[in-house]
């Protein structure tokens, strides 16, 4: 029979080796579990794929036929708020994903584990962005065949693809915590969607939000998700950037400033 | 005590209100295996916890192999296994891919990885589903994962939180020949669990814990003497003469009204004596409406030890429903 169990006297793992390199090295073993996860569970690719394609669909064809934005065609003026809503959208599998780890108890498994603490979160974020890349891929073909053209340069391309990611860094802290103060995979949901909802709809993402009313207004013109909205829209069609950019990035540093402590304090005294 | 592989020193807990350890001492030897006996909520998880680095103790201290499991919980974590009564493994991962991803995350040198899942799929008679996502996997099947996944860094010390909590007899005595085994090759085991045949089964040594507090300790042997080896459970057809029928058993074995008029008599032995108990029922005009025969439980201990059952206590003016047990203590379990 194989003895299954060693002697005490084994040599516990190196410690030469630096701890950054474990802390990534664990970070990078998470996410590659979390993105098999997600490609082995359909209702999380169906809020990845199938709902951005609905919405793209819907706005291009339903509702693009009744609105007007002046000096632009609707669905190039459309696709930047498709782009963000499809990582907002995303964003909620984090929360979903980290309650399931929290009731399930893996992350007490991981807990009692040499891994670095800050792999599970770190991990998670990665898998994140992971798929916002496939999201943003897929819904640039999805455009494209709906009729968006690109009037940049794939120079700004990447650049409106990299402010996606940052917004989907940001989102998935907040993510992160609501899903750990969830009981359920089906509560995180439930607080998960509301805040992609106000987040999208009261935004310059499929509309002008100069006609919406007073008040309104002033929380679209004044919300992250407008922000980046504003920044994405120029470098796909053209047109100045800058002071939007400099708002978006505001608003990340300072969800990721007050989220990502909230997180790992949580994460600390989870379970 | 020479060495004791796991140690804890007035380990105390609280969770807001509830105190869920209560002034906790434990000494496990190197190469043996101790059972926390207890009903839910009685802290044996929070004990656990502790131990395995996962929470940590409001006061006291506690030690595996020496190392304090606070201030050195890094190097506590190398050398313990935790496997729970969560089955905590990624669903969506195969049984395979589970293990690797453990044999990663505790730091194995990567040519041993794949070759120790292996190892370890085969002896755990997972080979079969070795491919297919753990969602498809029976209870059994997962307990079973659990446990491996527990093993692949070799840990000389393993903790199992009620392993057969919520299994089936054949799941359940498969987990407990497949510990066997591991006790066998020199494993120090510390297990929790809500059943007296398994802590019998299995474990050198038990604790009785209640309400954070250890109340009894010994070995199987000596915890079962008082206990007789059969219980005789009748329900009287009157409950009214449940006192009455008590007295004349317990000319015969020890006796414990319980309620809603049921008796359980502790006999020594099967046979002869549970025959007597009738004709002294028969002879004392007293009908029995149901007479069944069990092996004694945590409910008998409990009796025993603390002459309630176990969830209430003589503090408590109600008594709980039955087949409730213990207090809920929030986020303890």
């Amino acid at each position: 029979m194989t003895t299954l169990v060693a002697q005490t006297d084994l040599p516990l793992p190196s410690r030469r080796r630096s701890k950054l390199a474990w802390a990534a090295a664990d970070a990078l073993a998470i996410a590659k579990r979390n993105v098999i996860g997600m490609t082995r569970r359909p209702q999380v690719l169906a809020f990845a794929t199938i709902q951005p394609v609905l919405f793209v669909l819907l706005f291009r064809y339903v509702f693009g036929s009744s609105i007007h934005i002046p000096g632009v065609s609707y669905v190039n003026y459309l696709m930047a708020g498709i782009f963000v809503q499809t990582v907002m959208f995303g964003a909620q599998s984090t929360a979903v994903g980290m309650a399931e780890d929290l009731r399930n108890g893996l992350i007490e498994r991981f807990r009692s584990l040499v891994m670095a603490r800050s792999a599970v979160l770190a991990g998670r974020v990665l898998a994140d962005a992971l798929l916002n890349v496939f999201g943003i891929v897929l819904m640039l073909g999805v455009g494209y065949l709906v009729g968006f053209r690109l009037h940049t340069n794939v120079a700004a391309l990447v650049a409106a693809a990299g402010v996606l990611l940052l917004f989907g860094f940001a989102i998935s802290w907040v993510n992160v915590l609501l899903g750990m103060a969830a009981k359920s995979a089906e509560a995180a949901a439930a607080a998960s969607l509301p805040l992609t909802v106000l987040l999208a709809f009261p935004s310059s993402a499929f509309l002008l939000t100069s006609n919406m009313p007073g008040p309104l207004r002033a929380y679209a013109d004044h919300q992250p998700l407008t922000a980046t909205v504003n920044t994405v829209r120029p470098l796909l069609l053209g047109g100045p950037t800058a002071s939007h950019a400099v708002a978006a990035i505001i608003w990340y540093v300072g969800i990721v400033a007050v989220f990502a402590p909230l997180s790992v304090l949580r994460y600390r005294r989870a379970a | 005590m020479a060495d004791p592989g796991i140690a804890a020193h007035g380990l105390v807990k609280r969770f807001g209100k509830v105190v869920a350890l209560d002034g906790f001492d434990l000494a496990v030897q190197t190469g043996s295996v101790l059972a926390l006996l207890g009903p839910n909520g009685a802290g044996k998880t929070t004990a656990v916890r502790i131990l395995a680095t996962i929470l940590e103790p409001d006061a006291g201290q506690a030690s595996v192999f020496g190392l304090d499991v606070v201030r050195e919980a890094e190097d506590v974590r190398a050398a313990i296994g935790l496997a729970g009564q969560y089955a905590a493994v990624d669903e969506s991962l195969t049984g395979r891919e589970n293990l690797r991803l453990i044999g990663r995350l505790t730091h194995q040198p990567r040519w041993s990885i794949a070759e120790r899942a292996e190892e370890l799929l085969d002896r755990f008679g997972l080979q079969m589903a070795a491919g297919r996502p753990v969602r498809t996997y029976s209870g059994g099947m997962r307990r079973r994962l659990d446990l491996a996944a527990a093993l692949v860094h070799r840990p000389p010390v393993l903790f199992l939180d009620e392993p057969t909590t919520g299994l089936d007899p054949s799941g359940r005595s498969d987990l407990w020949a497949l510990i066997g085994q591991l006790v066998a090759d020199g494993t120090t085991v510390l297990l929790t669990t809500q059943y007296l045949e398994e802590a019998d089964r299995l474990a050198d040594n038990i604790v009785v814990v209640d309400r954070g507090q250890i109340i009894a300790e010994g070995t199987p042997v000596q915890l079962k003497a008082n206990l007789g080896s059969t219980v005789v459970e009748i329900r009287v057809a009157d409950p009214a003469d449940a006192q009455r029928a008590a007295a004349h058993l317990r000319q015969i074995a020890p006796t414990d009204v319980l309620a809603g008029g049921t008796l359980a008599v502790k006999v020594p032995d099967k046979g002869a004596t549970v025959q007597e108990v009738v004709r002294l029922l028969d002879a004392s005009a007293i009908v029995a409406e149901s007479l069944a025969i069990r092996a004694p439980t945590l409910d008998d201990v409990f009796l025993q030890l603390t002459g309630h059952p176990v969830g209430t206590g003589p503090d408590e003016a109600a008594p709980q429903p039955a087949g409730s047990v213990g207090v809920n203590q929030g986020g303890a379990s």
